[in-house]
């Protein structure tokens, strides 16, 4: 049989529309398409895709239910190893991962894992698929702390091993970055993380919100006093960094955290209806090359009011580390690409507003430690970019309040919580994964760490192997 | 942990200014002097922080004091004794370092007397001799002037037009006592203005001055850094480093604009809703 190279199509929002809505930019595939790309497949004895996955979803079991025509085994099959496949569908760096090790990659024409998994995914949640039930009760009560991806499928896999299981969230909504910070045109709340999280209570488990714990509760008292019998830590690396130039206090300079809270927690992009302000004027800057940055500069670009959208990065396009997919929806969307430039300083009016950025050129030598070619500033290059408000998207730290209530733990130099290979750290019965342990990571690699844990504890608690 | 943050008591304290108890019973076994909380009263207002003004373990519950000047303070004040806020989380921030220093003068001004009050007991409680300079516009806007005067050796009071106490600002009844070498330490809440007025003050005696500091806030956990400050030349949070900061270590006047960042859009909202609700206790 010759080989099929026609990739499906994400079918999407036309762009001179969706700059201007907050609506979700990809559309899905239909059942047709999905089953027609799930044919495509090779069905490789050997599948290389299961390797380019950071937590090894078994790939073709999923693609064969689909080519069959049986969505709801597919979406049986994918919850075995991914407990939140619409949203993966949706955020994974699927080019750099499963779809770069597809053997047609090499032809140019990877199956469309992601799109196939979001079909999936979404499936199970327009049918209100069942989660798997657990097959037995136990009695253990277990602590999870954060609602974002690591411990949304820490719970859910605690939960269908029968534990007792509560997600404790500090904000007001669950969901963590999934929440406050993917946008709503990249990741819908109501259609899918909503839902995702009405799966999760479905199946039993117990979530509590406006619960800080370490100030509320530390967990040393879930332990002891409240009878938690484990508890994962989950909180996020979520504290901004700034760059530490003169003039990054100015009215108007936020972090992507604040910003984004902002318009999605908040939703500020409701505008007019929403209590929480945001303001950003005709021309925005936002500092950074993650998809935090591209977050943010799509998410300007949609406000009321704005005109231009500059994206500062001060290497190259080739060594931006966003997906793919979102540098091409950011271009096709008219954000301007200031790249191989770095703000030195922001400079602003007698009222203390933001009025430009003073920026620098660059050029790249040799490779850093991260493997990227170092940037060096090109001299008499700098110029002033007006801006009215600027994004500072460059990377967040670890959260503090944990380690500062919770002396038994270890921690790294940069304040990430130590653990072994399976997510245990210096403290009995206390796990932790996701960003505060690996600093800013993908979505995927934070529900994996989840379900390594949940294993972890398990075996821990009852000495069985999973 | 399932809390419902029912409104217990509702209190006017001036024309704009109330005193709420709130049950939260967790908060209140937890909070220590110098803790705030953040509240959304509605499901579509904004999050605010408010300090912890008084707690009681038995009862569970917590008091605020808040000053209506926006849109979401006015959605909080328009609330019924027995309604609930929204969503309340805390306690947030450093506790106040509390340790004996001798006489330590407690400054506040408008309703940044509201926090001073918790602070100014613990440091009575630790043995310290307690002078209180408490300033306001006029009279009719001093509060909590009673129970500080109950933990206080001595209370001077300042009134901008002379309706209280001595007419002028709080500065002009402390310099006398820093003269006088008579202060070991000054803790000071109030209007950013009034807090910079103090540090200057303070700093030609070399005495050592805390403030508390009252940043635009939005989720007060460490996530979003709007309620950065400039101390010692550093980048600071004032919800997981703070509040409370060395008021010689502050740059004021990057905390005074900041402040300023949404005034335009708060105005708008303010003239926009009618003001709804009722204000009845």
């Amino acid at each position: 049989m010759p080989l099929d190279l026609n990739r499906v199509h994400m079918p999407e929002q036309d762009p001179a529309q969706r700059r201007r809505n907050f609506s979700e930019v990809n559309l899905g595939l239909d059942a047709e398409a999905a089953r027609r790309e799930a044919a495509r497949c090779l069905y490789c004895k050997r599948p290389t895709c299961v390797d380019g996955c950071p937590v090894h979803i078994n790939i073709p079991h999923f693609l064969a239910a689909l080519r069959d025509g049986d969505p709801d085994a597919s979406a049986r099959r994918i919850r075995q190893d991914n407990s939140l496949p619409a949203i993966c569908g949706r955020v994974c760096p699927q080019e750099t991962q499963c779809e770069l090790a597809c053997v047609l990659n090499k032809k140019g024409a990877p199956i469309a894992i992601g799109a196939l998994e979001r079909f999936v995914g979404d499936h199970a949640l327009r049918q209100n698929l069942a989660a798997e039930r657990p097959a037995a009760e136990r009695t253990e009560k277990i602590a999870i702390v954060g609602s974002g991806p690591s411990g949304l499928t820490c719970a859910g896999e605690l939960r269908k091993l029968g534990y007792q299981v509560t997600v404790f969230e500090a904000l007001h909504a669950l969901g963590g970055v999934l929440t406050y910070g993917i946008p709503e045109f990249r990741l819908s709340k109501a259609k899918v993380v909503q839902p995702e999280i009405e799966t999760l209570r479905d199946l039993g488990v117990v979530f509590a919100t406006n619960a800080v714990v370490g100030r509320l509760a530390t967990i040393e008292e879930l332990l002891n006093a409240q009878g938690f019998a484990a508890v994962y830590i989950a909180t996020g690396a979520g504290y901004p960094q700034f760059m530490g130039v003169p003039g990054e206090d100015l009215n108007y300079v936020y972090s992507a955290n604040e910003f984004l809270t902002r318009i999605n927690l908040m939703e500020a992009y409701r505008w007019n209806a929403a209590a929480t302000p945001v303001r950003v004027g005709r021309r925005v800057g936002v500092v950074g090359g993650g998809n935090t940055a591209l977050d943010a500069a799509r998410s300007a670009l949609r406000l009321p009011g704005v005109e231009e959208v500059h994206l500062i990065y001060r290497r190259s396009e080739q060594e931006m580390p966003a997906r793919t997919e979102e540098v091409k929806h950011a271009r096709e969307e008219g954000i301007i690409f200031r790249l191989l430039t770095a703000p030195v300083a922001f400079t602003g009016n007698e009222r203390g507003d933001l009025a430009a950025a003073r920026c620098v050129e660059m050029a790249l030598a040799e490779p850093d430690a991260s493997g990227r070619r170092r940037p060096v500033p090109k001299p008499g290059s700098e110029y002033l970019l007006e801006l009215d408000s600027a994004v500072i998207a460059i990377g967040t730290q670890a959260n503090p309040i944990i380690a500062q209530t919770t002396p038994g733990l270890a921690l790294t130099s940069k304040g990430y919580l130590q653990v072994d290979e399976q997510g245990r750290t210096a403290m009995p019965r206390v796990y932790a994964g996701g960003d505060i342990v690996s600093g800013s990571a993908t979505v995927i690699l934070a529900m994996g760490a989840g379900r390594t844990a949940a294993h972890a504890m398990h075996f821990d608690l009852t000495g069985q192997k999973l | 942990m399932m809390n419902n943050f029912n409104i217990i008591n509702k209190n006017q304290l001036s024309p704009d200014v109330w005193r709420y108890t709130l049950s939260a019973p967790d908060i209140a076994r937890k909070r220590r002097a110098g803790h705030f909380i953040i509240l959304r009263p509605l499901a579509d207002s904004e999050r605010i922080p408010l300090t912890i003004v008084s707690s009681d373990q038995d009862q569970g519950t917590i008091d605020i004091i808040f000053q209506v000047v926006g849109a979401t303070t006015r959605d909080l004040a328009g609330l019924r004794a027995g309604e609930p806020v929204k969503d309340l989380i805390g306690p947030l921030g450093h506790p106040t370092e509390i340790a004996k220093h001798g006489t330590v003068a407690m400054v506040g001004g408008g309703v940044g007397i509201a926090p001073l009050l918790p602070i100014a007991q613990a440091f009575r409680a630790a043995g310290n001799r307690l002078v209180t300079i408490l300033g306001a516009r006029a009279r009719s806007l001093l509060i909590l002037e009673q129970e500080l005067a109950s933990i206080s050796d001595k209370v001077l009071l300042t009134t901008d037009d002379g309706s209280a106490g001595q007419k002028g600002l709080v500065t002009a009844a402390l310099e006398p006592l820093l003269v006088a070498r008579e202060i070991d330490f000054v803790m000071a809440v109030g209007p950013v203005p009034m807090m910079k007025a103090v540090a200057d003050l303070t700093r030609g005696f070399g005495v050592k001055t805390m403030v508390s500091l009252n940043p635009l806030m939005l989720d007060g956990t460490g996530m979003c850094g709007v309620c950065r400050c400039q101390v010692a030349g550093k980048t600071r949070f004032a919800c997981v480093e703070g509040p409370e900061f060395d008021a010689h270590q502050v740059d004021f006047d990057s905390l005074r604009r900041r402040l300023t960042m949404f005034r335009e859009e708060e105005k708008a909202r303010r003239e926009a809703k009618p003001s709804g609700g009722s204000h009845a206790a």
